[in-house]
């Protein structure tokens, strides 16, 4: 059994327009799942529903998330919150948003340890340090007494990654955490993550929509279009040999390093046409039951 | 060389010191009236009438800012009057502020049907034309200092309603209210905990806004003869009465006026200062 089970989820805006359609994927412990699509294909939002912060406007129309065999949905809102609150954490994408601007960087990392865990302050305190230096903070203490408007984006987005496995839940969602990012900086986050993953054994879901990164740090990974997804493989075999059309269509459309001369490849129409029309005849057997 | 920071910090040091220390002058003329007035504030003397400031021929000594018509002296009477205005700015604003962030607050984070609730209760409420509406609340409960704080709160509670929605419904957007709410909080904790220190120096500089606000209303109310009692000075009451003899004798207007206008500017000037000085995203 998968640490992370997602079966047939389907989100829905309010007004009925379909967001996820039937998804289903897992990710067992310790496993780095990569999660690809086009802007919109609602990657984000899978970890989003996860972690309980849809959007309001946003709502679990179908389908269960079971985390570690326990069906999320099924739970009171205090027990999931708590349950999720344990086990799991997240890494956003915009590390200049993801710190509260007007509470000190300490606090802010032990809140979970103390709130959650029940950890004694000082306790909690001597762990953010020592998660500082993890990260390679250097003078930890002075970076836990500053406020995230002193710190550069890459010293935040450290912060970001100490604080998710500062409980060392069993699954982290990062949704996309380079983004933000100088070119420069992406690098060495990208290599901070993979790291401390590995150190820390915990399952991973990778939000990106960068094939290059998938290749490096991701075992299996998850192509979506349109909140549906078209392709689960293991890594090495959709490099070699992708399952699906559009997915084969995404990969030839990454731009080669090795050939900078070469102009991009847009992902054929023709593709995006098939592909939409399997989403189209999805959505038809699924409203027919 | 200064940079760009340190020069809003030198500016805003000016701003908080000047508007502080305008306050802070106000706030002891209003505790130590009885020992630094030189006259009794109600005291008439018809014989004394009209007297002109220090500075002007036909002065009498000990009247440094000139008498009424009734032979009242202006300074002290300013003096005293510092009493109820400050009273009325520091309760009024308070209570408006506190009335009006929570109902916003709640607005703005919780969204939902208290957002539907409130917003709705705003709009109504604004469509009241507002000196027209005190007026008549406190025509139906009879002036007073209370009558006059309550009329106050009901009326502004609004703007900072509005304004404290509108920045909670901003900083509900940012990721680091989702990562709170991952790490486990409740939605009353995160409006608490991590919204509300946010919208904090937004909800200072609409305090001391309100507060000169009041001050104001004070005024307006008191020259439509609706404040506390037409005995005890109030600024707003003196300028009635000068408005009366403001070509025979200036200063009973004049004096109140200024005093009046620096106090509510000093309070809207603190506001910003505090707000440059201990924000922590402009710091």
């Amino acid at each position: 059994m998968s640490f992370l089970q997602i079966e047939n989820l389907s989100v829905r805006l309010k007004d009925g327009a379909p967001l996820l359609r039937n998804v289903s994927l897992a990710v067992a412990a310790g496993e780095v799942r990569g999660l690809v699509g086009e802007s919109g294909a609602g990657k984000s939002m899978i970890g989003k529903a996860i972690l309980g912060i849809l959007p309001r406007a946003a709502q679990v129309t179908g389908g269960r998330i079971l985390l570690d065999g326990t069906d999320l949905q099924a739970l009171p809102p205090a027990e999931r919150r708590r349950r999720i609150g344990a086990s799991c954490a997240l890494i956003p994408q915009d590390p200049l948003t993801a710190l509260n601007p007007s509470r000190r960087v300490g606090p802010q990392i032990t809140d979970r340890l103390v709130d959650i865990l029940g950890w004694a302050r000082p306790r909690a305190e001597a762990r953010a340090a020592e998660l500082l230096s993890e990260v390679q903070i250097a003078d930890p203490g002075r970076v836990l007494r500053s406020y995230p408007h002193e710190l550069s984006g890459g010293m935040r987005q450290r912060i970001l990654i100490a604080s998710a496995f500062a409980a060392e839940p069993k699954l982290i969602v990062a949704d996309e955490p380079t983004t933000a990012l100088d070119v420069t900086v992406q690098k060495q986050i990208l290599r901070l993550i993979h790291d401390m993953q590995a150190r820390h054994g915990t399952a991973l879901l990778f939000v990106t929509h960068d094939l290059g990164v998938v290749s490096k740090i991701c075992q299996r990974l998850s192509v979506l279009y349109a909140g549906m997804v078209v392709e689960d493989s293991p890594v090495r075999d959709f490099f070699a040999a992708p399952g699906h059309t559009y997915s084969a269509a995404l990969l030839a459309a990454t731009p080669k390093y090795t050939d900078p001369e070469a102009s991009l490849t847009p992902v054929p129409e023709a593709v995006i046409a098939a592909v939409q029309a399997e989403v189209a005849e999805a959505d038809r057997r699924a409203a027919h039951g | 060389m200064l940079d760009g920071r340190a020069m809003v910090r030198r500016r805003a040091g000016w701003r908080l010191w000047l508007s502080a220390g305008w306050l802070g002058v106000l706030v002891l003329a209003a505790l130590l009236a009885p020992w630094i007035a030189p006259k009794d504030p109600l005291a008439q003397d018809l014989f004394l009438g009209r007297l002109p400031p220090f500075w002007v021929a036909g002065a009498e000594p000990g009247y440094y800012l000139g008498t009424d018509s009734l032979g009242r002296d202006v300074l002290s009477r300013i003096l005293y009057g510092a009493r109820l205005a400050l009273i009325v700015a520091v309760v009024a604003g308070t209570v408006t502020c506190l009335l009006g962030a929570t109902l916003g607050l709640m607005a703005g984070f919780l969204r939902g049907w208290a957002d539907v609730v409130i917003s709705r209760f705003i709009d109504i409420w604004m469509a009241f034309p507002p000196v027209l509406f005190s007026i008549l609340l406190i025509a139906v409960i009879g002036p007073g200092l209370g009558s006059i704080i309550l009329a106050i709160v009901v009326i502004d509670w609004t703007r900072f309603a509005r304004v404290v929605r509108a920045e909670a419904m901003a900083q509900g957007a940012m990721d680091y209210v989702a990562s709170a709410r991952v790490a486990g909080r409740g939605r009353i904790g995160t409006m608490l905990r991590e919204i509300l220190p946010n919208v904090l120096p937004t909800v200072v500089v609409l305090l001391t806004l309100e507060m000169g606000i009041a001050v104001i209303v004070e005024a307006i109310l008191s020259f439509v003869n609706l404040s506390i009692s037409t005995d005890d000075p109030t600024w707003g009451g003196m300028i009635a009465e000068g408005r009366t003899s403001i070509h025979q004798a200036w200063w009973v207007l004049v004096f109140p006026l200024i005093t009046l206008f620096l106090t509510v500017l000093a309070f809207s000037q603190l506001g910003e200062g505090l707000k440059d000085r201990y924000d922590p995203v402009l710091r």
